[in-house]
């Protein structure tokens, strides 16, 4: 399928953020989360050094809480790819026993996705690594930039950024700083599921709708994937009719009822849609202003 | 499928717009872009919901929900209720899709305004009807001018709170109008808005009968905003070699502007290697052509010496390669721009040292006077000669913003300090590209036998310089040396015809001397220059055009008296009686060399003398053998 002018200039846009990174850095690393962003910048990234592969690896924190079907995918990705994938999981929070469950969904998030990933970042001494966040996801997004500056300690000060003019990304940091950069900064969740229609880019199936089994639980519908997340006194397991619109933990990403099974399917809801994308992400709403504090501490 | 793609925000094949929107905070530009997301159905359910809670805590609307707070994204805005950086939005009409830099417009935020230009093809300017044409209107009309925008839009806020005149509105359009036709807009737009209550937002307002253009958004989805990129010459900086294995060596980059197609001849503009385009390979196949816009890799014919930061043209249109040029200079550091100061330049894909060798002016942006300076602080506007260590490819920003644009950068915290758009390239370095060459000096030299050099007499008219340097010539022929003789009397007939001899006039006619000079070095000879060169600086220009040991300065000692007791061809007994004015010795100045490498002291010797030490001193400084 050809891609719509609108489309094309993001895809060219972002390649030409990526083969920045390449040349400008040392060491970088792109952040491979599993979804469906994730998905488009990997491809795009096989496009922009097309016929070299990629000259960096991917790496994707585990918390040890995805949904199985995400890890499936992940492995199934790196093969056909044929690109390095790092995994890594924050050994002190597993031997602490943190998880979603029992811990709460914001020391979880704190300490297996925030801390796990400074650490891997420090491990493996990468200088620039690549997200897939996209600016239309969150007022605080909105404001990032492509290439974002972090202090000594992966600190980001959203009062203290570089001004970022035309193309001319400044690539130049110090020894122990770093910069995250996201290549899909002005793509928006449509534009992602057209391109990923457009390229024929595979996805994880909980994406699809398919009957699986959910609880409702705080008022959203969680999947258990396994049996790590016990019944609530009252609550009742049933098979509904749900997709994914965002994936994350499994007992922090919510489920919606939907019929959409296909790519066009999921193009024709979204476009008719009335609620937002992160909505089912719980991490969210822990606060006000909460993914901006998220930020700085060092989330993506 | 289609059908019911097209039903919803799905903007098809329409050039995306990319625009920006200025105003304060109480011109209600929040509000405004607020309106448009909710109106075009941007806003979500839980968004909304979050908003209503936001709107009871911050709000300003009483019970209504402020659309501002969908916008003001960061806490601290939330708190002090004002845009402190730009924020990024993003909506789509099934005729366009948008991302709109929302930026701050006080002054202490130019350069975040400026920032969202910089990216954008068309502004929003806010006006409130209450307040009409403001200091901050001229301020943010003047910094989209000099950004490059060239489509504005005029919105004339809050029409609500004056009844929806007319008579208002239209005074306020011919007070905007008055000032922002000089700033070269291709077209301004004025429409009158209420942001708060959507009246010509996105729907046709049934309160002002007297108005027929289009709404805001009719208009944001039909702006034509092609700059015509694609028909002008190439420019393509290579981003980054692509070398999977030793049968491909591909260069990846996006073109700024222009097409490119294989079998053209191509050039590097900074070395003039030149080369055919044999593929334009893409991870969808090869393309038959390549766009502005578009990420490709390029394979050439030749093993040519490209590298990240080239940009490649083709080889009849190629990009001015200078090492000055004049720019404006936006300040975005709180250390001060110094002249003088050495900072990392971005240009393109390149990375060079730069300095600003003179700032010409500051421009003060809200009246748009300009103002002698020494120095630029945070968010202040200057025209500035800059100098960069090498040449650069660049054309002026007014023709291509992508290689008329660049960065400066603080050599020691890497904070991106400047922003600075090319207005020309300087010093006649424009349009003269660099051939390069298959046998060089080095090549010329050995057939030569000996080394070149530049041998420049200077010293008073009269001193003997002419009758030395030509009796050094016969010597030096008679050694077999290629030598050539460039003498001021002879050069002033052909060359320099067209100077005569005030101060600017001798330091032209000098430098042209060098430059003729310098070639003949590069050709493999032992030049004599015989120039009475009175100025310092300008000898030291030419020193410095060659390599240290290619420069030998013989200073041909003769004292003035002397000088004007010899007088051969009578010109000391014209210029005392006032009939030759800017004499050298009599009414204009010689500064005397402080280090010539020979000192010829005429009242020592004769001619064949001194042509004879000159002559040991160059086989000494192994010039000749």
């Amino acid at each position: 399928m050809t891609l719509t002018l609108n489309l094309k200039r993001l895809e060219a846009e972002s390649i030409g953020i990526i083969r920045e990174v390449a040349a400008e850095f040392r060491n970088p690393v792109m952040l491979y989360s599993i979804g469906k962003d994730s998905g488009v910048m990997l491809h795009l990234a096989m496009k922009a050094f097309y016929p070299s592969k990629p000259p960096f690896p991917l790496l994707h924190v585990d918390t040890k809480w995805k949904f199985n079907a995400m890890i499936r995918h992940r492995d199934q990705i790196a093969e056909r790819y044929g690109v390095k994938l790092l995994v890594y999981t924050n050994p002190e929070g597993v031997a602490r026993g943190i998880n979603p469950i029992a811990s709460g969904s914001q020391l979880h998030t704190q300490v297996m996705k925030t801390e796990a990933l400074k650490q891997a970042l420090d491990q493996w001494d990468f200088d620039a690594a690549f997200g897939g966040a996209r600016r239309d996801e969150e007022k605080s997004r909105a404001k990032e930039r492509v290439f974002s500056f972090r202090s000594a300690g992966h600190v980001w000060d959203p009062r203290n950024q570089r001004p970022e003019l035309w193309q001319l990304f400044n690539t130049k940091i110090s020894k122990g700083e770093t910069i995250r950069v996201f290549p899909l900064s002005n793509w928006t969740e449509l534009d992602i599921w057209q391109y990923t229609r457009a390229e024929s880019i595979p996805v994880v199936p909980l994406y699809f709708a398919a009957p699986r089994p959910v609880v409702k639980r705080d008022g959203v519908l969680i999947m258990r994937d396994d049996d790590r997340m016990p019944l609530l006194p009252g609550e009742v397991e049933e098979t509904r009719m749900v997709r994914f619109r965002s994936l994350g933990c499994y007992p922090l990403s919510a489920a919606i009822e939907s019929n959409a099974a296909t790519l066009d399917d999921i193009i024709d809801e979204m476009i008719t849609s009335r609620t937002s994308e992160r909505s089912g992400r719980l991490i969210d709403s822990d606060e006000l202003a909460s993914m901006e504090k998220k930020k700085r501490e060092g989330y993506f | 499928m289609a059908s019911n793609i097209e039903a919803g925000p799905n903007p098809g094949d329409a050039t995306p717009l990319r625009f920006l929107t200025c105003g304060s905070v109480d011109d209600g530009k929040s509000t405004l872009i607020g309106r448009l997301l909710y109106d075009t159905k941007l806003i979500m359910e839980d968004q909304l919901i979050t908003l209503e809670r936001d709107s009871r805590k911050h709000g300003t609307t009483g019970d209504d929900i402020d659309l501002a707070l969908l916008v003001d994204g960061l806490e601290a805005e939330r708190e002090q209720g004002i845009t402190i950086d730009v924020a990024y939005r993003f909506f789509a009409t099934p005729r366009r899709s948008f991302i709109v830099a929302d930026t701050p417009g006080h002054e202490q935020y130019t350069r975040n305004m400026a920032t969202g230009a910089s990216n954008s093809d068309a502004a929003v300017i806010l006006i409130d009807a209450r307040k009409g044409v403001l200091t901050q209107t001229r301020r943010h009309s003047y910094i989209c001018s000099l950004l490059g925008i060239r489509h504005v839009i005029v919105a004339v806020n809050k029409i609500d709170l004056v009844n929806y005149s007319g008579e208002r509105f239209h005074h306020i359009v011919g007070d905007y109008l008055g000032f922002a036709q000089a700033l070269g807009f291709t077209s301004i737009t004025t429409i009158p808005v209420s942001a708060r209550f959507g009246d010509n937002v996105t729907t046709s307002s049934d309160n002002m009968c007297w108005y027929d253009g289009p709404t805001l958004l009719e208009q944001l989805e039909s702006l034509d905003i092609e700059q015509g990129l694609d028909e002008k010459p190439l420019r393509f900086p290579v981003q980054w070699v692509n070398r999977p294995n030793l049968d491909f060596r591909g260069f990846s980059g996006t073109l700024a502007s222009g097409t490119v197609r294989p079998g053209d001849r191509v050039v590097v503009a900074s070395s003039g290697k030149e080369s055919t385009v044999t593929r334009i390979v893409t991870a969808d196949g090869d393309l038959p052509e390549a766009r502005s816009g578009d990420a490709v890799t390029l394979t050439f014919a030749d093993e040519v010496d490209v590298a990240r930061g080239d940009v490649i043209a083709l080889s009849d249109s190629r990009p001015d390669v200078v090492d000055q040029f004049a720019a404006h200079v936006l300040w975005m550091a709180e250390d001060e721009m110094l002249p003088g100061r050495s900072y990392l330049m971005r240009i393109g894909t390149k990375y060079v040292p730069a300095r600003v060798t003179t700032l010409k002016h500051k421009v003060d942006i809200n009246t748009l006077e300009h103002m002698a300076a020494k120095t630029l602080s945070l968010n202040e506007i200057g025209l500035c000669n800059l100098s960069t260590s090498v040449p650069v490819a660049l054309d002026p920003y007014a023709d291509n913003r992508a290689t008329g644009s660049f960065i400066l950068v603080d050599r020691f915290t890497n904070a991106t300090a400047g922003a600075g758009m090319i207005t020309f390239g300087l010093r006649r370095a424009t349009n003269i590209h660099r051939q390069s060459v298959l046998v060089d000096k080095a090549s010329r030299q050995r057939m030569n036998g000996h080394r070149p050099a530049i041998l420049w007499f200077t010293g008073l008219s009269g001193s003997g310089k002419s009758t030395i340097a030509s009796i050094l010539e016969r010597e030096l022929h008679a050694r077999g040396a290629h030598t050539y003789m460039l003498d001021g009397d002879n050069v002033r007939h052909g060359l320099n015809r067209d100077l005569g001899f005030t101060d600017a006039d001798r330091v032209e006619n000098v430098r042209r001397v060098g430059e003729v000079a310098k070639l003949f070095v590069d050709a493999g000879m032992v030049v004599l220059c015989s120039f009475i060169s009175p100025f310092r600086a300008e000898r030291q220009m030419v020193r410095e055009l060659v390599d240290s040991d290619e420069f030998v300065e013989i200073f041909i000692d003769t004292p003035l008296e002397e000088c004007m007791r010899r007088d051969p061809k009578g010109l000391y007994a014209r210029a005392k009686e006032g009939k030759i004015k800017n004499f050298t010795g009599i009414d204009s100045p010689y500064e005397v060399p402080e280090h010539a490498e020979i000192v010829v002291d005429t009242r020592l010797g004769n001619a064949e003398a001194a042509a004879q030490r000159i002559l040991e001193s160059l086989a000494d400084r192994r010039i000749i053998s």
